[in-house]
């Protein structure tokens, strides 16, 4: 009895230790794609950084994907952060088959270390049949193509509530001085002018405002210039920009809430305080903010307008933002769903929610559901070769993508303190300095 | 079978506290005597076999635990590229968001544990006295029960600046109101720019010129919201005429709705503004006021004769009070610590009430009886009895504070005056800053931060074991 105690005790022990070690060895055996023509029961996993409205859009166009193949399609959020997320799981070897990147330089990065996979020879025509060559460029990296530009935002724009610009009898304006008058006018009629969404987690909003009257006055080449820090941030032509920008950040009463309100509005509220409850007449947007303002009882195109970004200099600014979707996994799936990324077809599924611009030239105007959509298109194909990338994506992310750090933080605290312009340009330099090294 | 359950707990206590390192040195030294006396040999498993069963717990701590504690000092002395460097360590203290989340962190662990702990004390001294003690426990409790990161969601929007959307704000804007005037247009005021008939002064609006008795004055504001005008504003018009010793005048929103409408000019559709205060001053003094009617016309009385200068107070325009910037440079750590007390409190009262239900009910009668007052009861009697738990409580949360991430993630969204340490590491190793070997560093200290805690801890378990 004892001895058959003892063995069973070792016997169990032994087990345990057995299936322990199994356990700890990982079992990493990958489900093997079924095959056939059909891409049935083959799985794909998209990780993009979209919440909200947008990703409720993006799940139905990857619906459309798996109706079309039968392939069954996983959606994972990265969060505000897109590297920090990717970037474990790409270390982990386990990265999910298909990525969108919100930033140029997370594909030129991810590339150099050789973690992304080359677009297929049908997805490359494809992509060429549909786009022109800058964007194709734009997701390039030693002469190969990687990734297909799956959606664009367009940033040059303002939005506003019609209702208050024609209470306070004004139309938008086309330059900036027209537009701290405008600011005027309205702040007179009792209407307060902007929203501004200047909390940490949302400055990227100010870098946008920065970029746009940049582009505008200093011209394209010094945009670049900027963009890969051949000028330093203490450069006479940011002072000025910062300047110009003092302007309207610099007078609370212009701003929402004063400054206390508009330090900690996110993106968000920012939309909603202009178009849902009204407490303002011009919000900074881009066409993305269309699905924003779907939430309220405003309508996109009559309660809900744009104009162009007001020129403060020669140029009329052009910004394009746009988010890349690339391969991190060999696998039929991923190929096929880079390629319908590519197509029309997802593009007009795309175009027809809303939130939604796409560089695709066989989108036609009609598959829009908006005609703000339409309007933008039109600002885009103008703009030609003085259109820009946004310059805070161009840059490192620990300078230009992260919240309370870097550029975000810098031009917060501008807000905070708009008399503060040498200050600011020091403080935007010494974060550059460290993040480009 | 008395014995194997009698020698068994030490055991998964030791696992439990010790670590891996404490299990060995316990079983060892236990299993030699009685194999020696040979009285329970048999009773219990001989030591190879208790290794054996050990093992894959072992295997677990030494994966989960060890390897990546020491990889994680390894990795804070290694810079980008590999070398050995002491950078990391001196860089958690240089910078201005690294300082802060140094100094947020100091006020964290001192300020939290103890306001938990005392708020704590006080319900659980309070709900002994109570009918309804279990429900107003679990009401207590209850914030335990859901996520750090939902009660960050909750408390980024009790804290939200807008009155209108932030409960704290509504709060403290709702008992402000009660105890001032009713501001009359907040924010209106006189049109920019030099010669015209108003101008600002200090929070108030003065005409420009001097005004005399028996003459008739506009005064035009501009900047009126919406939300403060009369339901049905009533056209402005032009005061008549006054008798002698009198002014009278118009307080009109000079803005023609849809634009077009003359400057400084009664036009058909401008709205008059009822209920502001106008004053006649002269050399500072006050030497008649009056009152707007609907349509914005006013009379001041028995006005001496002479120069006057005619003022709108700047009570009428103060700008709405809008509440505290909960979320502000300097009120967002605190306020991020009354989130963190309002999940944890519960956690504190359930620990201590069952502190307070063990002390022995004679010692306090003894007290009562000697006539010592609730309070010298509570203070002389209570606190020393309960000291132990009060203890365990307070490093229990000393812990729990140095490792707070998500509150202060979601609340602070990333504002660098809401940092603190166990955020940085992370925001330095993923979250932007890219430098794994930074955050290792941070990540070092809070253990050697943690790890005085977690010793006195290991030895009072010890000390209430012998």
């Amino acid at each position: 009895m004892r001895i058959s105690r003892r063995v069973l005790g070792a016997a169990v022990a032994a087990g345990l230790v057995a299936s322990s070690a199994a356990a700890c060895g990982g079992d990493d055996k990958k489900d093997a794609g079924s095959g056939g023509t059909e891409l049935k029961g083959v799985k794909v996993e998209v990780a993009a950084k979209w919440t909200g409205p947008e990703e409720q859009n993006f799940r139905k166009v990857l619906k459309a994907f798996e109706e079309k193949t039968g392939a069954t399609v996983t959606y994972a959020s990265t969060g505000e952060d897109t590297d920090a997320y990717l970037g474990p799981r790409l270390d982990a070897k386990n990265p999910p088959d298909v990525a969108i990147l919100p930033q140029p330089g997370l594909l030129q990065q991810y590339a150099a270390k050789g973690q992304l996979k080359p677009l297929g020879p049908d997805v490359v025509t494809e992509v060429d049949k549909n786009f022109s060559p800058y964007w194709r460029d734009l997701a390039s990296s030693g002469g190969k193509s990687y990734g297909v530009l799956a959606k664009a935002a367009y940033k040059s724009i303002l939005w506003y509530r019609p209702q208050a610009f024609a209470d306070a009898g004004i139309q938008p304006p086309a330059t900036w001085a027209d537009l701290v008058k405008d600011a005027q006018t309205l702040q007179d009629a009792g209407t307060t002018p902007f929203t501004l969404a200047a909390a940490s987690s949302d400055s990227w909003t100010l870098t946008d405002w920065f970029e746009n009257v940049y582009l505008s006055q200093a011209g394209p080449e010094n945009y670049d210039k900027l963009a890969q820090h051949k000028i330093k941030w203490t450069d006479p032509t940011v002072g000025k920009a910062l300047e110009t920008l003092a302007q309207i950040w610099g007078k609370p009463d212009f701003l929402a809430g004063g400054l206390a309100q508009a330090t900690k509005t996110k993106f968000d509220a920012s939309v909603t305080d202009v178009f849902g409850t009204q407490k303002a007449a011009i919000v900074y947007g881009g066409d993305f903010a269309a699905a924003n303002i779907a939430t309220t009882k405003a309508k996109v195109g009559t309660d809900a307008k744009v104009f162009a970004f007001p020129k403060a200099g020669n140029t009329a600014p052009a910004l394009l933002g746009g988010d890349i979707a690339v391969a991190m996994k060999d696998g039929k799936g991923a190929m096929a769903l880079m390629k319908f990324l590519a197509s029309p077809e997802a593009g007009k599924v795309w175009a027809g929610l809303g939130g939604y611009l796409s560089p695709n030239k066989n989108v036609p105007p009609s598959a829009y559901s908006d005609p703000i959509a339409k309007q933008l298109i039109a600002q885009l194909q103008q703009a030609g070769d003085a259109a820009r990338y946004d310059l805070s994506d161009l840059a490192p992310a620990a300078f230009g993508a992260t919240p309370g750090k870097g550029e975000w933080e810098a031009l917060r605290a501008f807000v905070q303190k708009p008399s503060d312009v040498k200050g600011t340009q020091r403080r935007l330099e010494d974060e550059a300095a460290k993040a480009y090294k | 079978m008395m014995a194997p359950r009698e020698d068994t707990p030490p055991a998964t206590a030791g696992a439990a506290t010790g670590g891996a390192a404490a299990t060995g040195p316990d079983a060892g030294p236990e299993v030699g005597p009685d194999a020696s006396t040979g009285r329970r040999d048999g009773l219990r498993p001989p030591s190879w076999l208790a290794g054996s069963f050990l093992l894959p717990a072992l295997v677990l701590l030494g994966f989960l635990v060890v390897y990546p504690i020491v990889y994680t000092v390894v990795r804070s002395l290694l810079d980008s590229s590999g070398g050995f460097t002491v950078d990391n360590y001196s860089g958690i203290f240089e910078g201005h968001s690294n300082l802060l989340a140094v100094r947020n962190t100091a006020i964290w662990v001192v300020v939290a544990p103890t306001l938990v702990t005392i708020v704590g004390l006080l319900f659980a001294v309070l709900t002994e006295r109570i009918r309804w003690a279990t429900a107003f426990k679990l009401v207590v409790f209850m914030p335990m029960a859901i996520s750090f990161l939902a009660s960050g969601v909750i408390f980024r929007l009790v804290y939200e600046q807008d009155p209108d959307k932030g409960v704290a704000n509504a709060a403290v804007v709702a008992v402000h109101d009660a105890f001032s005037a009713k501001t009359a247009y907040p924010g209106a005021g006189p049109r920019a720019g030099a010669a015209q008939p108003l101008r600002a002064e200090g929070g108030a609006v003065v005409t420009s010129r001097p005004v005399t008795a028996g003459s008739t004055a506009l005064l035009p504001l501009l900047r009126v919201k919406p939300e403060y005008l009369p339901a049905e504003p009533v056209p402005a018009r032009a005061a008549a005429p006054p008798g002698p010793g009198r002014i009278t005048g118009t307080v009109w929103f000079d803005f023609t709705r849809g634009g077009g409408g003359r400057p400084n000019a009664v036009d058909p559709s401008e709205a008059g503004l009822p209920g502001v205060r106008v004053q006649a001053v002269r050399d500072g003094k006050v030497v008649a006021s009056a009152t707007t009617r609907d349509d914005g016309t006013f009379t001041l009385t028995k006005v001496p004769a002479g120069p006057l200068t005619l003022r709108l107070p700047a009570d009428n325009f103060t700008a709405a009070y809008g509440g505290a910037e909960w979320l502000g440079d300097t009120l967002i750590t605190p306020a991020i610590i009354g989130a963190y007390l309002w999940v944890w409190s519960g956690f504190a009262m359930v620990l201590i009430a069952a502190g307070l239900a063990a002390i022995p009910r004679d010692a306090l009668e003894a007290a009562r009886v000697d006539g010592a007052t609730e309070w010298q009861v509570f203070r002389r009697v209570t606190i020393p009895l309960l000291a132990p738990v009060l203890v365990v409580v307070l490093v229990t949360l000393v812990i729990n504070v140095l490792k707070v991430f998500d509150l202060v993630f979601v609340i602070g969204g990333g504002d660098p005056n809401a940092g603190v340490l166990a955020l940085q590491m992370w925001t330095e190793s993923f979250g932007g800053g890219n430098d794994q070997g930074a955050g290792s560093a941070i990540a070092v200290l809070l253990f050697l931060l943690v790890l005085p805690a977690m010793l006195f801890n290991i030895r009072r378990l010890r000390r209430e074991r012998k």
